[in-house]
């Protein structure tokens, strides 16, 4: 059916003015959605494009022959072996060895102590729940750096050293290190030994790690507990009521009933805490211990390669955390309820 | 700026070297970016160290003062005819050359060693100026620890700061001698020096100057020894970077006029006198081209025709400047060492003036 042109105020029923494809639904979102995408895209292109051509202009431009010259620096605590002939990239690894080994039992000491801040700041215990909220309030509101300097400076340095280190069997605790007992060439037990002045033990972990290691166990156990109290929260009060009626004692019901529910909410918020913890890690510089920061600090003064440098640093705590999450989306998966 | 965001300062300027931009290249002649950057600015923006006694240090009233905030002043005085007009950078071992590099200052003069890698295009492309002194890497021990040689400190913990030539000299000189050692390093001199106070290192490793320097603030100077040997060569010199040659013959020129005065024995007691015997006496020539009261140095170098008078008014000569700082007239009481003048049997030369 033919229309007849309205040019009435307003258009017959029925009949919809078609709309403009500036106004349309499906067009708009598209048309911006695109301008932005062009204009980070541009924006990103010219960053890149400029640095680039500056670093050309200065003769600068990305290599990574330097990763395979001798370091010609030492570390002194390394898991992987060592020295100053080796070449950059092989100090560079065993700097990222010496995170990971911080980072993971860093993961482990801050979710232990984080859990059980966090339960205890549901007991029936008036004292202990007023310290543990005194002492999440404390840490949480001082920045790492300064508690890490705290550690190390006012705590471990304050250790006596020498005969004067405090001595339990099989345990030295000095101002050097902690040193443990273990077995030796030929699978002898050996016990620390004083030699020359200096400890000697089998195992041996120092002040700097101790004090990074505590830094951050207490600095992230202060969130984890936070997270955990949250999830606790977040489990119905008449759970808690239901399991003391079928005679449940506390710890039973936190353990067997409210925190298996209370997962659910608290592992995406880990997943927070421990990528935190990774990144944080790379504030071991401040108390001396040799971390991948640190060796790739030094590896950028004596190469001048700054840019490579601070590439790569960027590319490992990146894959480094994206790691960590991927093992928590797993983990969430696992922990989530699976309706049937 | 906290210590965590200073942490990432290398980043942060390097993104500003590639986001920012190169200046443009310098045109012939006298025509320096740099300074035309620094003229209308208004003032000098200069690298210190700003912790380290005799060299550069925050004094308790906020000024600063040393044998390197003196280049800096010489250099502010050389442009403005004002010593005051700097803007000090505390920066540490590590983030000074990004700094530099950057523009963020113009001009470093924090005790850095003058080395062929840091010289280099392709290294760190840096501009040295004449080495302001000649210093060693030396080792400080407790007294009381009865350490006397470089062997004795077999096995033990030595504190260093890291990204220093000091760092490498010590792994090359304890490797040559077959030494096992404990490095510990740390960021910055502040930090390095408290954990040798504390007692976790026996022993700590530094330019022999810093390490008098150092060992002047603390609470008892006697009880720690500078151990004899001597590690390594460490020219400590101003830098600016290659780009500018033109900025970078001005700094040159600028400390080659605190020898050149030495020698000349023009001081801060003398300089008017000095001036008006030159204006006086046209048959002086050396005295009145070298003062600027004929020929044009200072426009060859973009600089005013007077700079020489107005530096040496302002700080003094180098003989001068060291013994204020560093020499028998400060807390240090270095002696001068290989830092005499030629004429001396020393190392302080400045080439001719003409």
């Amino acid at each position: 059916m033919a229309r007849s042109p309205s040019v009435g105020p307003s258009p017959a029923p029925g009949l919809v003015t078609p709309v403009p494809w500036w106004r349309h639904r499906r067009v708009v979102p598209w048309v911006v959605q695109g301008a932005v995408a062009l204009t980070v895209l541009v924006v990103v292109a010219f960053l890149l494009g400029n640095l680039i051509r500056n670093l050309t202009a200065a003769g600068l431009l990305l290599t990574w022959n330097w990763l395979g010259q001798p370091a010609g620096f030492d570390i002194s605590e390394t898991l992987l072996p060592f020295n100053a002939e080796l070449p950059y990239w092989r100090g560079l690894a065993a700097g990222l060895v010496n995170t990971l080994r911080v980072v993971i039992t860093g993961l482990v000491g801050s979710t232990l102590v984080g859990t059980l801040l966090g339960m205890a700041s549901f007991s029936g215990n008036a004292l202990l729940r007023g310290l543990t909220r005194t002492y999440v309030e404390v840490v949480r509101n001082i920045p790492l750096l300064l508690q890490l300097v705290f550690w190390y400076f006012v705590v471990f340095l304050s250790l006596p050293n020498g005969t004067a280190a405090l001595q339990l069997p099989g345990v030295v605790l000095a101002k050097s290190g902690l040193y443990l007992a273990g077995f030796g060439d030929g699978l002898h037990w050996i016990g620390p030994q004083l030699q020359n002045g200096v400890w000697q033990a089998p195992l041996r972990l120092s002040v700097e790690f101790g004090a990074l290691l505590t830094g951050l166990i207490a600095y992230t156990a202060a969130f984890i507990a936070e997270v955990v109290r949250g999830g606790i929260a977040a489990v119905p009060k008449g759970q808690w009521e239901a399991a003391s009626s079928l005679g449940l004692s506390w710890w039973q019901t936190l353990i067997k009933v409210v925190l298996p529910q209370a997962l659910r909410v608290i592992v995406p918020g880990l997943n927070t805490q421990f990528i935190s913890l990774a990144k944080n890690s790379s504030l071991a510089v401040a108390v001396g211990y040799t971390d991948l920061y640190s060796v790739a600090e030094t590896t950028l003064n004596q190469t001048g390669r700054a840019v490579e440098v601070v590439l790569l640093l960027l590319g490992t705590y990146l894959a480094l955390d994206l790691f960590i999450s991927l093992l928590m989306n797993g983990l969430n998966r696992l922990v989530q309820i699976r309706e049937r | 700026m906290r210590p965590s965001a200073r942490r990432w300062l290398p980043l942060a300027v390097l993104l500003a070297v590639g986001l920012v931009g190169c200046a443009p290249e310098g045109g012939g002649g006298v025509q320096s970016t740099k300074m035309g950057t620094i003229t209308s600015r208004g003032k000098l923006i200069c690298g210190v160290d700003g912790s380290l006694p005799g060299f550069s240090f925050v004094g308790s009233d906020g000024t600063y003062s040393g044998l390197d905030v003196d280049v800096c002043k010489a250099m502010a005085a050389a442009l403005f005819g004002d010593p005051g007009k700097v803007e000090y950078r505390n920066l540490n071992s590590s983030e000074r050359f990004a700094a530099l590099a950057s523009g963020e200052v113009d001009l470093l003069s924090r005790n850095t060693t003058m080395t062929l890698s840091r010289d280099a295009a392709g290294g760190n492309a840096l501009s040295f100026a004449p080495p302001t002194f000649y210093d060693g890497q030396g080792v400080m021990v407790p007294t009381a620890s009865g350490i006397t040689t470089l062997k004795a400190l077999a096995g033990k913990p030595i504190c260093v700061e890291s990204g220093t030539t000091t760092e490498l000299n010590l792994a090359d000189r304890m490797r040559e001698q077959n030494i096992p050692y404990t490095p510990l390093k740390f960021q910055t001199g502040d930090q390095t020096y408290a954990a040798y106070l504390q007692g976790r290192c026996v022993a700590v490793t530094s330019d022999r100057s810093q390490l008098a320097g150092k060992r002047s603030s603390f609470p008892q100077p006697d009880a720690h020894t500078l151990l004899p040997d001597v590690m390594s060569k460490e020219p400590l010199a101003p830098a600016t970077v290659n780009a500018d040659p033109v900025w970078a013959d001005a700094v040159r020129w600028t400390v080659n006029t605190l020898f050149q005065a030495e020698e000349l024995g023009i001081t801060k007691a003398n300089i008017a006198a000095k001036v008006a015997e030159a204006k006086a006496n046209p048959n002086q020539a050396d005295l009145r081209r070298f003062l600027g009261v004929e020929g044009e140095f200072g426009k060859q170098l973009g600089l005013p025709a007077d700079f020489v008078p107005k530096i040496i008014a302002a700080v003094g000569n180098y003989g001068e400047i060291f013994d204020r700082n560093v020499g028998p007239g400060s807390r240090l009481k270095l002696d001068r060492g290989v830092n005499r003048q030629w004429k001396e049997g020393g190392l302080i030369y400045s080439p001719p003036f003409r």
